[in-house]
């Protein structure tokens, strides 16, 4: 759904149009599992957070997380979306060591949450929206580990019936950026609504994508479904390998099958992973164990009026309220913590410098170091108080920048570092007028180029800075030399 | 509808049900009799009745989101075939 023309891929007899939708498995931020009392969780002892209905055990029955359905609706709302206050439970049917009911319980024919509509923004700027389809919930299989026992898989089912959200988009991207584009923003609003902690390395959220090519204004293509892409950078090559094979079939006036295909992110390529005979045959059918879920449309609303502020609406506050330019309210919009600790630090002081320190200096620190925001060694409250040295004419720029590097050392508070290290702005005009006098006195001939060509001051003013370790207030220097040397500032 | 001997194989496939060629046949013809001994299920008019979810007017009852089980390895490895360090150990799937 772009408004632009759509991007191109150029084949060996034409122009192709890559058409992608996307189907996100985003674990479900909850303790518990979505159908037993067993603990959600990360690197625990294998089979360790396991109940018997996890195991399928004969005569166990699933009851329902009602904090999982909450968190569900949630991200429905969140999305935009339509909120079924009837929805229904299936199973469906496959045998794998890792699935030990023999059917993963699901939601086929009416899901929790229907049609929704995400705006996402290109690298350019430029925005374009995604259709969702729909979001259901559904339960996570176990781990089958190939690599330990040479002559056996081990299964783990510590995430056997951890809840899932599949947020299924309609075929609405046309690029691999505008993929990756969109699931930044599902990540970023999942995130802010605590509904998933969007840990791709921990597979908490991932990706099946559909692609398919065509030619510009033909109708869809067959498409192929590229399973479990876990990154950023793995989805976008998936899509780029997946296109040009698919481009290179058509051309050589072959056809697409309709099949299942695995990323192997060591070699950049996308293969077939089932043979056509297998095709998979899920026989669904409503699961008997449980009732239709119904939702009480007062609860619903009671959720969507406790709705934090989203990212877009976050982002149209910051240009508004700050006066922040797009581009930084969005990268500051984007991360809950990161727009946390810029409101935090922008409190009562100039709401544009602290954005720039926060998108600048401390980002880097942060990249640098491999910090996630919240652990930054600079506090929101140290940031605020090195901005109110700058507006204070305490430090310069420059000089806070130095500042800034004895914070990030853990060197305490910026007002402290500048006592102790000596680094107060000097803007005493007396003592600055005495060391521009003896300037101007030791260097004749410096003096005289600058009074026929007012321009070369530059001079004068590095070697103030230079006599007081960079400590000299800029403007109040100029100001002096231009006194003391005749001459006319060029900009006034 | 009746089943052919065709149909009665690839269902017994996903079910993961071993069956004999020769039994194929009568199986079908089995299934068949049971499908239109259910089928006379049609004759009944059913128009403007909503299908019935359950034969109890309760709603699906739901649990807190709080850890009460779990913890118990040994429990949920207890009838396994083969273990391996707390896993469970199955003949090796291939990718």
């Amino acid at each position: 759904m772009s408004d632009m023309t759509p991007p191109t891929i150029e084949g060996a007899t034409g122009p192709w149009e890559v058409v992608l939708g996307l189907e996100v498995h985003a674990q479900v931020a909850s303790r518990a599992k979505l159908f037993s009392g067993a603990a959600v969780g990360f690197g625990g002892a294998p089979n360790s957070q396991v109940s018997l209905v996890d195991a399928a055990m004969p005569g166990m029955l699933p009851v329902i997380n009602r904090r999982c359905v909450e968190q569900a609706v949630i991200t429905g709302l969140g999305l935009n979306a339509k909120i079924n206050l009837w929805s229904r439970f299936d199973r469906k049917n496959y045998f794998y060591p890792d699935l030990p009911q023999g059917y993963q319980i699901s939601q086929y024919k009416d899901p929790i949450v229907g049609e929704g509509v995400l705006e996402v923004e290109r690298d350019d700027g430029s925005l374009f929206s995604v259709r969702i389809e729909r979001l259901h919930l559904e339960q996570d299989a176990g781990k089958s580990i190939h690599d330990i026992d040479p002559d056996h898989t081990l299964v783990d089912l510590n995430r056997a019936g951890t809840a899932l959200m599949e947020i299924v988009s309609y075929p609405d991207m046309r690029s691999s950026e505008e993929a990756a584009a969109y699931v930044r923003k599902l990540r970023s609003i999942l995130r802010y609504l605590g509904t998933c902690d969007g840990d791709l390395e921990k597979g908490n959220l991932r990706a099946d994508v559909n692609v398919s090519v065509r030619r510009p204004g033909e109708p869809y293509g067959t498409r192929c479904e590229i399973k479990n892409v876990n990154s950023y950078r793995y989805i976008q090559q998936a899509i780029e390998f997946e296109a040009r094979r698919q481009i290179a079939i058509l051309e050589d006036g072959g056809t697409i099958d309709q099949e299942t295909r695995l990323f192997d992110p060591s070699k950049g390529e996308t293969r077939s992973m089932r043979s056509k005979e297998e095709a998979q045959d899920y026989r669904y059918f409503p699961d008997p164990d449980l009732l239709p879920l119904e939702l009480d449309p007062d609860w619903v609303e009671a959720i969507r009026a406790a709705l934090p502020e989203l990212p877009d609406a976050k982002r149209a506050r910051f240009v508004s309220q700050y006066g922040l330019t797009a581009y930084d309210a969005g990268v500051l919009a984007a991360d809950r913590a990161r727009a946390d600790f810029f409101e935090t630090a922008a409190a009562g002081r100039d709401a544009k410098l602290v954005a720039n320190w926060v998108t600048n200096e401390l980002a880097a620190g942060l990249t640098r170091d491999g910090l996630e925001i919240e652990a930054s060694p600079v506090s929101a409250v140290d940031i605020a108080d090195l901005v109110r040295l700058i507006e204070e004419g305490v430090i310069s720029s420059k000089i806070a920048r130095e500042v800034f590097e004895h914070m990030w050392a853990g060197e305490g508070a910026p007002s402290a570092i500048v006592e102790a290290r000596g680094l107060r702005q000097v803007s005493d005009v007396g003592a600055l007028e005495a060391l521009i006098e003896a300037l101007i006195a030791a260097n004749p001939g410096q003096a005289a180029a600058v009074r026929a060509k007012p321009q070369a001051v530059g001079w004068f003013v590095g070697q103030v800075m230079r006599e007081t370790g960079g400590k000299a207030n800029p403007g109040a220097v100029n100001q002096i030399l231009r006194a003391k040397l005749g001459v006319e500032d060029p900009a006034g | 509808m009746p089943l052919d001997a065709q149909t009665v194989r690839k269902v017994a496939k996903l079910a993961c049900l071993k069956i004999p060629e020769a039994r194929l046949a009568p199986l079908a013809e089995e299934l068949s009799g049971i499908l239109a001994w259910i089928e006379q299920l049609d004759e009944v008019d059913v128009t403007g009745v909503e299908p019935m979810t359950s034969a109890v007017a309760i709603r699906l009852p739901m649990r807190e989101d709080v850890v009460t089980e779990g913890g118990d390895a040994a429990a949920i490895l207890a009838n396994a075939p083969a273990r391996h360090d707390g896993f469970f150990s199955v003949p090796k799937v291939v990718e």
